[in-house]
């Protein structure tokens, strides 16, 4: 299958061109943080960091939304989908990830109706299909996710459908950006944004970032040239002495958010958010406006909250920081696999220890 | 999670209103719907990126060959 606009990005001889023009540019070492977990997934799954001058260290983020989902809200997500007469949707990256005991696919193999679904809308299409089932899709994300997941809401609403609820853990990308460049185990020189949350943000607030912190910040999409030239841009900017933002994936990102981002905000606001593994983030997440609180799950049903404690042999906290990477872990597939996960970043397609169990194990 | 495929709007359905705006896409053979919420002028013929049945953004092919080129703009 032809698929244009995706194969002519992943030519193998321009990317040979693009790692030995940086070859070229590069004079000492820098270490550069890919923010996205799809970038993550690219440039281990093609080699990218290993055509690229050992004085480039590529340092894998933390932007695996499933990732980062907090132990205390997949546990409340798997008591809801527990319910009887819940259907409980959720993307199919979610239901092995494991909360402080289960996962949705035990829970589903319990006997409760969870179901996989590929938008936010097909839940919304089974609300109204079930009107006398109660249906609850758990709206996990970055940006990127968040428009659609509104306007679930947002349908809903224009439907009349009082059967339909979302758990909200949605997460925002720049404030984590911050927390990473202020720890003090991580040292990073420059970031490759990701594509798709500034395709909804725009990168304007990149921009006050870049100058507060002194950092290039290029924003960068998701094949092998896309992701080189995303390097090279950034090393240039390092080599001379700049920091500014760049705009790499200019056929998709504009400078200015867009009706995506109205719509996100017409049902989002800004809130602190609880990072699995990373601690609570101020401002780090989205949660429902007053208005919308009535589609909100979690008010909705009343589950006991509970104590809940992190695996701690799992050191999925320094991963997703870039203070380490997978094969650091004396867990990663040993112990820890993507059948049987200590943590979510083996689990998700864009976890960093998915990727290297499934392209670089020994 | 924050995958976005291109794919070419072949048909568009009109909505009252944007939210329920909606289009067939052809993603390499694979048709599917797809709002255009966020997209509300996007034409038949154009490509956009969609992430979750949603379309996020319209492909601006102008600058879809900027990748091919830069080396060269580069070394000139």
């Amino acid at each position: 299958m032809d698929l244009k606009y995706i194969d002519e990005y992943r030519n193998r001889e321009l990317a040979v061109r693009y790692s030995e023009m940086i070859a070229a540019e590069v004079s000492k070492p820098w270490k550069i943080m890919e923010v996205c977990g799809g970038q993550t997934n690219c440039i281990v799954r093609y080699g990218l960091d290993r055509m690229l001058p050992s004085d480039i260290t590529l340092i894998h983020g933390p932007g695996c939304p499933v990732c980062v989902t907090s132990v205390a809200l997949i546990d409340r997500a798997l008591a809801v989908a527990a319910l009887p007469g819940v259907i409980f949707c959720s993307f199919g990256d979610m239901l092995r990830v494991p909360g402080s005991s289960s996962d949705l696919l035990s829970v589903k193999a319990r006997g409760a109706d969870v179901r996989m679904v590929y938008s936010p809308l097909d839940a919304v299409s089974l609300a109204a299909a079930n009107p006398h089932r109660q249906i609850v899709f758990f709206a996990v994300g970055f940006e990127t996710t968040a428009p659609v997941t509104a306007m679930a809401v947002r349908r809903a609403e224009a439907g009349g459908l009082s059967n339909f609820s979302m758990i909200v853990a949605h997460v925002r990308v720049p404030p984590v950006m911050k927390v990473i460049l202020s720890s003090p185990n991580t040292r990073i020189d420059g970031f490759l944004a990701a594509g798709h949350v500034c395709a909804v943000t725009g990168f304007r607030e990149y921009e006050s970032f870049s100058g507060e912190y002194g950092v290039p910040v290029v924003v960068t999409g998701f094949e092998p040239l896309d992701i080189l030239q995303g390097v090279l841009m950034t090393v240039r900017q390092l080599e001379t002495g700049v920091s500014r933002v760049q705009n790499q994936y200019s056929r998709v990102v504009n400078r200015d958010s867009g009706a995506a981002w109205e719509l996100l905000d017409s049902v989002y606001e800004i809130v602190d958010r609880n990072w699995r593994g990373l601690g609570v983030i101020s401002g780090g997440g989205f949660d429902l406006r007053s208005r919308y609180r009535r589609f909100d799950a979690s008010d909705r049903f009343q589950v006991p909250s509970v104590e809940v404690e992190e695996n701690t042999g799992c050191r999925s906290g320094d991963v997703l920081k870039g203070i380490i990477t997978p094969v650091e872990c004396c867990k990663f597939s040993a112990v820890c696999t993507p059948e049987n996960p200590l943590g979510a970043p083996m689990v998700s397609s864009e976890g960093a220890c998915a990727a290297y169990y499934r392209y670089r194990r020994q | 999670m924050c995958l976005g495929i291109p794919g070419e709007i072949v048909e568009i359905f009109r909505g009252d209103d944007p939210i329920s705006s909606y289009a067939k896409v052809d993603f390499g053979g694979v048709v599917r719907d797809v709002s255009l919420a966020a997209v509300p002028d996007a034409e038949v013929g154009e490509y956009v990126v969609v992430h979750a049945g949603f379309a996020l953004s319209r492909l601006n092919i102008e600058e879809a060959t900027r990748v091919f080129s830069y080396l060269d703009e580069m070394q000139s």
